[in-house]
Order: structure tokens, then C-alpha cells, then sequence
């Protein structure tokens, strides 16, 4: 299992370089204009001028190669400096100064980062700004989702059509169907403007550093997190609750009951131990999906999350901003579906990749 | 030299009375599947969405695109129970949109699309992700290309994906099929191909465990090809995931195909669908919520009527539950 | 009971104090939401709306333009005219007068440099900014003194009023800028994430495409204002958020550009915090008729030029009967409410340019059949008609928009009242006013017959809008499918009249000369079809005071006079 991970990770790094160039052309080739948003007051030769401002210009590989460049040369290099400088946990070490900036006052040789086109600033910044609404809404919806959906999915599959499942079915079927650009605002509607319990645009300057506004934080989160949770519990029950119905008649089942092995024991290590394998698969795609946000809950509810980054990134034609979007959620993807095939082999022991 | 078989059974073994014609296999499943309520509600009704949105045109024969103005925002019928004053219209059974056109036809034209977007989509994402998720899963040699591929296909960026596609395929596909088959068939093949993968990566991982179990290696000690391991003895047991994969599916098709019509790709603007019809109506769901009831409910039913017909068929189909 | 009376006094007149002697900062939090997300604050590198308004509050131009278009001076003591002798009598240069003791908010003295830099700045080569055509035609900028900056012109500038007026091009410190001229202006993060203004807010905090948090600027020239301490200004979202938020909640004050159908903006209203208020500027729905032929059996390179007339648009009669068929009221009661009126000019304002057409406000739907019937275009027994084999078939495209897919639907069913058939298409905005010229689908290439979309001119000069429409300014594939001339309209009279309004410096004249323009496009040509003037809706809170809406300057403009009413 270890040189399979180990050869998996080595050739994770040409496939990877595969994906970006993929993005990059596909996004080259893609109709589109980074001055699709200045109005139409501008007239075009200035268009045309900012355009070549932002490099426009250049052949395509010269674009890709310095995109390549800026990303795992320059970028490493400003993350070693803030680890050594600024963090927390390396901030023991020597400080390191690999990466000069570019800017006003730069003589000379400097480093230029993954600059956006709308905000002419580093993306990774922008990125790593996003991440705290990002986690707290999208992951933590996410993590909800799974607790809820695990528990419901095994009772389901156990008493199988009992009341319990058939409500859970019927519920979890309509939450499902339902999509997010209706169940938003009809919180909205409900919580903020009838109650005005919650509320619904979301306040990313926000610290929380005590138990008020730790309290204002859950509730401008709640809104956002019951929308995005309701999706992922209605997809991983049905999963959930499938395969534990698939493995609840098998014969080994009757073996380990037969032996005298507790219900509990049987149902919650035997069965359940060989019906994560769909369930762990369907977990494992959706965590990179947490980093690419979830758009639509994120502009209902004004969240800005990285999801908001991606689309408006999109719709202005940002390309640095999107390719590295997009390349950061490759990696996680190919990260994830390696964890999950390692999972597999962990869970049943039969498989084997070597 | 040792004895020859016997020709006849011996009398111990034999029945002692006349048995019954043998029952066919698909017989069972028909009895088992008679007694999933559940199933047999949702097949109905799916039975009866399909005939509605198909033939439903030819009773209720209101143009779905037509406005009318003066007949805008009118409620549907049963808002005359408890409140007099509100505008209905026997003319309008289910009321009328911002624009005054008719909801009840608007249902029956956006169901045909939306259920054919749906339906076609699914089918085509669950056959590009089995093949790819069997081969994957049983093929040790294709695993790393094809897994590859789909983290390939996973991380692409859908938006630029699909104005790429709609630049490259728009214009021909107009040409050959006219402007709504053009564009049914390039949205089907943008969800189809946007969403094969969860399905795949599903089935591989189930084959990957079940091509070491035993009874796969007596299919294999018996002779038995791949192909035919892969039909009779793999797929039959990745179907409950599949089913559920199928039907959340369908679900996300028909909501996809409104937010497509959203990014400018989908079906012209004029040409309803359920989807479409419920991200209309959300704006002024306060108002008049039977707008957004009757789209919700249809997609909704009809995805908890595919659920529960594939709760059904699974249960028939299953050999160990039958019988039960 | 006399107690209790006179505790209330004191009460009440405790509660009106902050009101009746204002106080900078007096007023606590004002919250401002935007559903575009503001990316960077210079409007000299990003000509997006959202990103030119939220640097308004920072920087100031020299004057601005109040709610009625009527210039108003900022940083200038007055608006320099020829009757006051700041503009000279050939018009050939301006002499603006700064005002005395102004600093920028880090404490340092506001000079006419600042005001040359910022030209200098702006007319860099390398620089790609995105206001360069607000200088255009400035020969030199000379500073005399520290409180006079002269701008002398190429030619006599009839409007000498496009540099430093309105929010397009404000006054950027020249310390803060000095070292981002040209190709280094792309690096000036900090600059450009938080300008040193003049203001009467500074930056705190600036997430970009996200909030902005400001503080009330300690240096503002007027010491009571702005009554505000703080600003917040939220992006993102969509306008039924954004409106909700201001009109149902009361979480924040203003919310901007509520593109809302009136019913659900009425709706909104009943939330009961706060109002939709319009104004109305220059924005004006248009169809386009395309005159050359889009057809895709024509060779790329040949599509939709100049060299192929459109087979069924260039006649003058088929494009009027377009226009005859539409109901431009019932379309702005549909789409716009309150916030649009409807229109059959392309300068709707100001009022001394806005020409008297009102021809196409009636509906005609007979008129538009016996026109057609005089075309020789006869109906089909399938209810299109044909001519010389040719059915009068239409593709309609248009950005994706809910209001413009309603205009689309009801436009669709007019027209086939009289014969037309139509085909809708809408493309995404990004697209679609993108200029991307591998694209089919973009607004300049015009790969249909009509389109429609809005456009509007900066500040209260038709010219340079006019002016678009010469013959040989159409997008084409020689040019890269850049061009104004989205009609591809071409007539020798038209342009001369367009050099003759550039050469006319008096006021009636030029007006006068606006209104022939305006009109041979619309109602002589019919090559444009004007529809609704949009106004911008805003939504205001109950207890925000002092906001006045100007279209023809940043929404934000007077954010200084802002209080709170309770």
C-alpha cells in the first residue's frame, strides 16, 4: 500500500501539469474578454490598450510558462517566507527572505506573483482571504450534512420501511430536488424578513473573539449551512442507506449473528464496515467540492466564499484567477480520490492495487 | 471402468406429486415488485406524468408561449375558496405568469422538455460512468488512465466548458436538427458529460471489492469470460448504487438545465421547462406561491416516484429479499 | 405630571442635538450594498461601475455632477465657464481654481501637481487606463501656482468638461502614485487597494471582491461631516438580496442598481425600512437592426460586413413596421415600472438635447401590416410572410437577463401579429459584451438581425455618443471586430454633421445639431430602435438622510451630506 501511495503521489505530479495545461487551453479557447465588464462608454482602442496592459498580448505558451512560473516557483517561495516570518508554527525559524516583491519602490530584479486582472493583486491572497467564510459556511455545512446523513442512512437500511425511513426517504428526496436558488430565499423569507430572527447577508469582517459574537457568528451562519447541509445529508443517506441494505442480507451477516455477536456489533462494525466503500466515495468527491464553494447558497446569502471568487472570476474573464482556482481544486481532487482509494484498501483488505 | 450415471433420479429424491410449471424468473420479480406500495404508486405516476406531458397538449390546447397581457398574475382557481376577491379564471385553472401566460399549459410543454432533458441525460451519464467505472474497476491496466481522467474531467471549470461548447457546436447543431432539437441535444451531452463521474468513481470502487470475492473467482475457476463476469455476476451488484446515483441523477439534470438557460446556454427564453419556471417564480414567491409550488412539486414528485421505483425494482430483482 | 414633561423636553431635545449641531461621526454606522462586488478602487485602472463608485468615496474629482446633471464644484472653488473667464474665449484652454487649505487625508497639502500627476498618470502609454478617453485632446497641463492648474486643448474643445469632472476621473495623489507610472501601475497593490483621498471617507479595509470597511477621513475639509464614523460597503449577492436587505430587514441603508420587475420591487417596499427611488440619466434600451447580412452561409470574414446589406433589414419599411409593432409602454409597465419611461430617442437628456419624437409611442399593428404589404412582403398561409421565396424570419439576441427575456417574449408575439417570424437567442453578458473576437456571439459581431441592449453617454456631452455612428467605425474583422458602429450605419450626411458638431462651440447650436443626429438615426432611419430610458433604481432606507440621486455622477457622490433621520 505504501509504494502505491508513494507511486500514486509521483505520477499525481505529471497528470497534474496535465490538468493545468487542459484548463489553461480550454480556457484560452473559451469566448470571453477580461473588458467584458467596463461599460460600453470605454471605447475600444482603450479597451484595446488596457488589454495589452495586462499582457494580453503574448503568445500563448509564453502566458502558460509564466503562469507555470509564478506558481510553483514564486508562490512556494512566498509561503516559505510567510511560514519563516510570520506563522505561528515556523515562526521559530530563521527568517527567510527568497521572494522580493515587485512594487513602486523596486530596483532591479523582483518576483512577480499570480497577479488577478480585476484587482491587480496576488490571487493567492485573495484565495486565502476566502478561506475562513469558506470553511466555516461550505465545510461546515459539509460536516453537518455527513453527521446527520451516516446515522439516518444505517437506522433507514435497518428498519426498512418502517415510518423513519419513509419520512427520511420522502424528506431527504424533496430536499434533494428542491434547489438551493429556492430554499435560500424561502429562509430568507421565513427567518429574516418574517421572524427577523437571523441575519441573511453575510458579514465576513466578522471576528469572533467571544461568546456574543461567537453567538452572532452561528447565526448568520445557520441560514447558509441548513441549505448547503440539506443537500448533502438527501445524497449521502441514499447511499448510505443503498449499500447497508445491499450488505444487510448477506451471508456473513447471518454468520456473525449466528455466532452471537450483539445487533449492535453486527450492524455498526460488520455491515457498516463493508457499505462505507460507495459511501467513502461519494464523501472523497465531495470535499474539493467544498473548496470550489458552492456558488449559488453563496450568492444568496452575499457569503463570498471561494465559490463567489470563481464565478465572478469567470464571468470578468479573470484568467490568472480561475486557472488557479480551478488548478488548486484539481490538486484536491486528485489528493481526495487517492485518500479514497487508500480507504478502500483499508476497509476491505481484498483489494489490492499492487 | 466405473459405473455409468444413473439415467433417472433416484425415487427418494423425486416429488411425490405433479410440480408446478416452472416460474419464470422475471414472473418473481413482477410478485415481489406488486408488493412495494411504494413502487407501484410511483410508477404510476410517472406513467401518468409522462402521458400528461405528452399528450396533455392535445386537451388543454392553450398555446404555453402565448401571453396575454390583460390575463397576467391571475391565481389559480382554488385561491376562489377562501378568497373571493382574488383573480381566477376557469380560462386559467392554474393561473398565469408575470407575462399572462397560461400555467397549466406552460406545465405540460416544460415537463415534456424538462422530463426528456432529464430522463436523456441521466441514461446518458449512467452509461458513460458504468462503462468507464467496470472498466476502471475490473481492467487493473485502463484503472490509472481512466481515474486519471475523470480527475481530469472533475476539475474542469464548467462555465468556460460549456461556452466552449456551445461555440464550437452551436451553429451545426442548429443546422442539422433546427433550434430547439439542436439545443436538447447539446444540453443533454453537456450534463451528460459533466456528470459521469461520481457514477464511475461509485462503480469502481464497488468492483474493485467485488472482483476479489469468492464467488467472482468461481466464475473465473469456471471458465467464465470477463464480459460475463462483468454482466452476470458484477453489475447486478452494483445496481443499488447506481439506482441511487440514477435517481438523484435525474433530479440534478432537470435543475442543471435551468441553470443553464441561466448562463445563456439552455433552451431559447420563450421555451419552458420546470426548471425554469420555478427560477421565474422565486422572486415573487411570497406573492404568488402557487408559481412556485406547482414546478417544485412536479420535479420533486417525479424524482420520489423514480426513488421509490427504484427502491422497488431493486428489492424484486434482489434474490436474497424476494420471496421475503 | 410638569416633571415628566420637562424630562421629556429634555429628551427630546438631547434626541435632536446631533441632528441640529452635526458632528463628524455623530451618526454611527451607514451600510452600503452592491450586488457586483467591488474589485480594486481606481477607476483609472478598472472602468467597471461598481469599482469607479466605491473609490468615489475616497477620491474626489474637481466638481461633479448633482442630481439635475448641473455641475457642481469640489475641490475646485468654482466651475470655470466662459462668462467667468475660465474657459477661454476660443476654447481652446481651461483654468480651474483650487480651492484654500485642502489635504489629502494622510495630512499633506493638496496641490495643482496632484492634478497634473493625475493627468500624467492617466496619459501614460504603457499604462492601460481605463479613462484615457477623458483626456483626450489635452495638449499640455500647466500649473502656474499651487491653486491653478491650466489644460490647454489640440483643438477648441467645445465640452471642456471631460477631465477631472465625475467619478471617472478624480484626483489621485501624486506622493502615493509617483513610482506606478505605466507598466507599474499593474503592481501598486496597496495603492490601489487603498488610495490617500480627499474625501470625506478613507479605506480601512479592502477585501477585494468582497466588503470594504471605511472610516470617516479625520482631514475632511468640511469639519462637521460626514456625519457617518463608519461605512461599510458589501458586494456580492444578487439585487433580490441586496434590495431585501435594505427595503425588508433594514440591514443596510442603500442598495445598488435594483434591476427588479416593479411588482417585486413594490412587494419589497412593504417591508416597510425603506423605498425604491429612480432617476433617470441617459440609459436607453435599444433594438439594433442589423444593415449588413449575418448569415452563416456567408464566408467568415465576409458575415455580417459591410460589403453583404442585410436581404430583409435594409428596407426602410420592414425596419419601421419592427418598430410600429411594439408597445414601448406596455413594455416599460412590464419591465420597468417607476424606473424607466418609455422612449423613441437615443439622447433621452439632458433636456436641451433630448429631441421632441414621440411618433413611435403608439402601438400600430395595421400600420406595421399595410407597411409590409407595401414592402411586397406577403403572409404565408403558416401566418409568416414571404417575399420572392425569402420569409421575413428574424434572430433576436440579446444578454440574459430576466427583464430582457420578457421583453424578448412580448416583442416575439408583436411581431408575429404582423408576419415576422422570430427566433430568440440570449447569451451570457460575459460574452456577450465581451470583445472577444473568436466568439460568435458577442454584441460587436452581430451574428443576428436585431439585438438588444442598453448603452448611455458619460456626464451631459452627446458628441463622442453621436459620433459613433460614422461610416467605417463598425466592428469588422480588419479591426478586430472593435467598432462603435454596432448598425454598421453609414451616411455622408450624417458624418458631416458629426465634424460640424465638434466644431460648434455654442450651446443651441449644438444642441439643435444633437437633435437632427439623434433623430436621423431613430425615427428618419429607423436603424436604431429606441424602447425604454431606463432609470436606476436605488433602494434607500427610511432613516438615511441627505441622499440625492445622481445619475450623472457616482451614486455615492454626496455621501458627506448623509445623516441619520432617527
Amino acid at each position: 500500500m505504501l509504494t502505491y501511495t508513494i507511486r500514486r503521489l509521483v505520477l499525481s505530479v505529471p497528470t497534474l501539469l496535465f490538468i493545468a495545461l487542459i484548463i489553461f487551453l480550454l480556457l484560452q479557447l473559451a469566448p470571453g474578454d477580461p473588458m467584458a465588464q467596463v461599460p460600453l462608454t470605454v471605447p475600444p482602442e482603450v479597451k484595446q490598450k488596457m488589454r495589452e496592459a495586462l499582457g494580453l498580448g503574448q503568445p500563448i505558451h509564453v502566458q502558460f510558462w509564466k503562469w507555470l512560473v509564478q506558481m510553483f516557483w514564486i508562490e512556494p517561495q512566498v509561503f516559505i517566507d510567510w511560514l519563516t516570518n510570520k506563522s505561528a508554527l515556523f515562526g521559530w525559524l530563521p527568517d527567510t527572505n527568497l521572494y522580493t516583491a515587485c512594487g513602486p519602490t523596486v530596483e532591479g530584479p523582483c518576483d512577480l506573483r499570480v497577479i488577478s486582472w480585476q484587482t491587480r493583486s496576488p490571487v493567492m491572497d485573495i484565495v486565502v482571504q476566502r478561506l475562513p467564510q469558506t470553511l466555516w459556511v461550505v465545510g461546515m455545512a459539509y460536516v453537518v450534512g455527513i453527521l446527520i446523513a451516516i446515522p439516518i442512512g444505517i437506522y433507514s437500511a435497518y428498519r426498512q420501511y418502517s415510518v423513519f425511513d419513509q419520512a427520511g426517504t420522502f424528506i431527504t428526496m424533496i430536499g434533494f430536488s428542491i434547489p438551493p436558488f429556492f430554499t435560500g430565499p424561502l429562509l430568507i423569507v421565513i427567518f429574516s424578513v418574517q421572524l427577523g430572527w437571523f441575519p441573511f447577508i453575510y458579514d465576513t469582517t466578522h471576528v469572533v473573539d467571544d461568546w456574543d459574537s461567537f453567538v452572532f457568528q452561528l447565526q448568520q451562519m445557520l441560514m447558509p449551512v441548513m441549505v448547503l447541509a440539506l443537500q448533502t445529508t438527501a445524497q449521502i443517506s441514499r447511499f448510505m442507506r443503498a449499500s447497508m441494505l445491499d450488505n444487510l442480507n448477506q451471508d456473513y451477516v447471518r454468520t456473525a449473528r449466528a455466532k452471537g455477536l450483539s445487533e449492535a456489533i453486527v450492524v455498526m462494525i460488520h455491515v457498516l464496515r463493508n457499505s462505507m466503500i460507495p459511501v467513502v466515495t461519494v464523501i472523497a468527491l465531495g470535499v474539493p467540492a467544498i473548496f470550489g464553494g458552492a456558488i449559488i447558497t453563496e450568492v444568496v446569502f452575499s457569503v463570498n466564499g471561494i465559490g463567489q471568487l470563481l464565478i465572478t472570476a469567470l464571468f470578468a474573464n479573470d484568467l490568472p484567477m480561475v486557472l488557479t482556482i480551478t488548478f488548486m481544486f484539481a490538486v484536491l481532487i486528485v489528493l481526495f480520490n487517492l485518500i479514497a482509494d487508500i480507504l478502500y484498501g483499508l476497509l476491505d483488505p481484498r483489494i489490492r492495487y499492487d | 471402468m466405473t459405473d455409468p450415471m444413473p439415467n433417472t433420479p433416484l425415487n427418494a429424491l423425486q416429488d411425490p406429486e405433479i410440480t408446478q410449471p416452472a416460474r419464470s424468473q422475471w414472473r418473481d420479480v413482477w410478485d415481489q415488485f406488486k408488493h412495494h406500495k411504494g413502487a407501484l404508486l410511483g410508477g404510476g405516476f410517472l406513467i401518468f406524468v409522462t402521458l400528461a406531458v405528452l399528450f396533455g397538449d392535445m386537451i388543454w390546447q392553450i398555446d404555453p408561449k402565448k401571453l396575454d397581457i390583460r390575463n397576467k398574475d391571475v391565481r389559480p382557481i382554488y385561491t376562489a375558496i377562501w378568497n373571493s376577491d382574488a383573480k381566477v379564471s376557469w380560462g386559467n385553472p392554474l393561473g398565469t405568469d408575470n407575462l399572462g401566460r397560461d400555467q397549466l399549459a406552460q406545465v405540460i410543454a416544460g415537463g415534456r422538455a424538462s422530463m426528456a432533458v432529464g430522463w436523456a441525460a441521466m441514461i446518458l451519464t449512467m452509461l458513460i460512468g458504468t462503462t468507464i467505472g467496470v472498466l476502471a474497476g475490473f481492467f487493473k491496466r485502463l484503472d490509472g488512465p481512466l481515474m486519471r481522467f475523470t480527475d481530469l474531467v472533475l476539475s474542469l471549470p464548467i462555465l468556460p466548458l460549456l461556452l466552449v461548447a456551445v461555440t464550437l457546436f452551436r451553429q451545426p447543431l442548429r443546422a442539422n436538427f433546427g433550434p430547439e432539437m439542436g439545443m436538447f441535444i447539446l444540453i443533454v451531452g453537456v450534463i451528460g458529460v459533466t456528470s459521469w463521474m461520481q457514477a464511475a468513481r461509485i462503480v469502481r470502487g464497488d468492483i474493485l471489492a467485488l472482483k476479489e470475492r469468492e464467488f467472482v473467482l468461481a466464475a473465473r475457476a469456471a471458465g467464465t469470460t470477463s464480459r460475463g463476469i462483468i454482466f452476470r455476476h458484477l453489475l447486478p451488484n452494483v445496481l443499488s448504487p447506481l439506482m441511487v446515483s440514477a435517481t438523484l441523477g435525474l433530479a440534478t439534470a432537470i435543475i442543471t438545465e435551468s441553470a443553464l438557460s441561466f448562463l445563456g446556454v439552455g433552451f431559447p427564453s420563450d421555451f419552458p421547462t420546470w426548471g425554469k419556471m420555478l427560477a421565474d417564480a422565486v422572486p415573487r414567491m411570497q406573492e404568488y406561491p402557487e408559481r412556485v409550488m406547482l414546478p417544485g412539486l412536479m420535479i420533486s414528485l417525479t424524482v420520489l416516484s423514480v426513488n421509490y421505483l427504484g427502491d422497488g425494482l431493486r428489492d424484486a430483482l434482489d434474490p436474497r429479499i424476494r420471496g421475503r | 405630571m410638569k416633571m415628566k414633561s420637562t424630562l421629556l423636553g429634555a429628551a427630546v431635545a438631547f434626541a435632536l442635538a446631533p441632528a441640529a449641531m452635526a458632528e463628524r461621526g455623530s451618526d454611527g454606522h451607514v451600510g452600503v450594498i452592491y450586488w457586483q462586488a467591488p474589485s480594486i478602487l481606481s477607476p483609472y485602472l478598472s472602468g467597471g461601475t461598481k469599482d469607479i463608485e466605491a473609490s468615489s468615496l475616497v477620491i474626489e474629482p474637481l466638481g461633479r455632477f448633482d442630481e439635475n446633471g448641473n455641475m457642481v464644484p469640489f475641490l475646485a472653488r468654482e466651475i470655470p465657464t466662459i462668462e467667468n473667464g475660465g474657459v477661454a474665449e476660443d476654447l481652446t484652454s481651461i483654468t480651474w481654481k483650487l480651492k484654500e487649505g485642502l489635504v489629502w487625508s494622510d495630512g499633506t497639502p493638496f496641490t495643482s501637481a496632484d492634478v497634473k500627476f493625475t493627468a500624467d498618470y492617466c496619459m501614460h502609454p504603457e499604462g492601460g487606463c481605463a479613462q484615457l478617453s477623458k483626456f483626450e485632446g489635452v495638449e499640455s497641463i500647466e500649473t502656474p501656482d499651487d491653486l491653478t492648474v491650466v489644460i490647454n486643448f489640440k483643438r477648441p474643445q467645445p465640452y471642456p468638461y471631460s477631465a477631472f469632472m465625475g467619478a471617472q476621473s478624480p484626483i489621485i495623489q501624486k506622493a502615493q502614485y509617483e513610482n506606478c507610472m505605466g507598466a507599474k501601475a499593474q503592481e501598486c497593490t496597496d495603492a490601489n487597494f487603498g488610495p490617500i483621498g480627499t474625501g470625506p471617507f478613507m479605506v480601512e479595509e479592502f477585501k477585494p471582491n468582497d466588503v470594504i470597511q471605511y472610516v470617516a477621513n479625520p482631514n475632511y475639509r468640511d469639519p462637521a461631516k460626514p456625519a457617518f464614523a463608519t461605512l461599510t460597503l458589501k458586494g456580492g449577492g444578487d439585487a433580490t438580496g441586496a434590495g431585501r436587505a435594505v427595503m425588508e430587514t433594514g440591514e443596510y441603508d442603500i442598495a445598488w442598481n435594483l434591476q427588479l420587475a416593479p411588482d417585486v420591487l413594490a412587494k419589497m417596499e412593504e417591508g416597510g425600512m425603506g423605498k425604491a427611488e429612480s432617476a433617470f440619466g441617459t440609459l436607453v434600451e435599444r433594438i439594433e437592426m442589423n444593415m449588413t447580412d449575418p448569415s452563416p452561409d456567408l464566408p467568415e470574414g465576409e458575415r455580417a460586413t459591410v460589403a453583404h446589406p442585410h436581404p430583409i433589414l435594409s428596407d426602410i419599411r420592414v425596419r419601421k413596421a419592427l418598430s410600429m409593432a411594439i408597445d414601448r409602454e406596455l413594455l416599460t409597465e412590464i419591465g420597468y415600472g417607476q424606473a424607466g419611461t418609455p422612449t423613441c430617442n437615443l439622447v433621452p437628456a439632458p433636456e436641451i438635447y433630448a429631441s421632441d419624437n414621440t411618433d413611435c409611442l403608439v402601438q400600430d399593428i395595421d400600420g406595421a401590416n399595410a407597411l409590409l404589404d407595401e414592402a411586397g412582403w406577403t403572409m404565408g398561409s403558416d401566418g409568416v410572410r414571404t417575399k420572392d421565396g425569402m420569409r421575413l424570419s428574424l434572430l433576436y439576441q440579446t444578454s440574459t437577463n430576466a427583464v430582457r427575456q420578457d421583453f424578448q417574449a412580448l416583442i416575439k408575439q408583436w411581431w408575429e401579429e404582423i408576419g415576422v417570424e422570430t427566433e430568440l437567442r440570449n447569451v451570457n453578458a460575459s460574452v456577450f459584451f465581451g470583445g472577444d473576437p473568436g466568439s460568435p456571439d458577442t454584441f460587436q459581431k452581430f451574428y443576428a438581425d436585431v439585438e438588444m441592449y442598453a448603452n448611455n453617454f458619460d456626464g451631459a456631452d452627446p458628441q463622442p455618443y453621436l459620433a459613433q455612428y460614422r461610416c467605417g467605425n463598425e466592428p469588422k474583422p480588419s479591426s478586430q471586430w472593435a467598432g462603435e458602429n454596432i448598425n454598421r450605419f453609414c451616411d455622408p450626411a450624417y458624418d458631416a454633421m458629426i465634424d460640424e458638431l465638434a466644431a460648434t462651440g455654442e450651446l443651441e447650436a449644438r444642441a439643435a445639431l444633437a437633435k437632427k443626429m439623434n433623430d436621423m438615426l431613430t425615427k428618419d432611419t429607423y436603424t436604431i430602435v429606441p424602447l425604454v430610458n431606463r432609470g436606476r433604481v436605488t433602494g434607500v432606507s427610511n432613516t438615511l438622510g441627505g441622499f440625492k440621486h445622481s445619475t450623472w455622477d457616482s451614486l455615492l457622490w454626496n455621501a458627506a451630506d448623509w445623516y441619520r433621520t432617527e
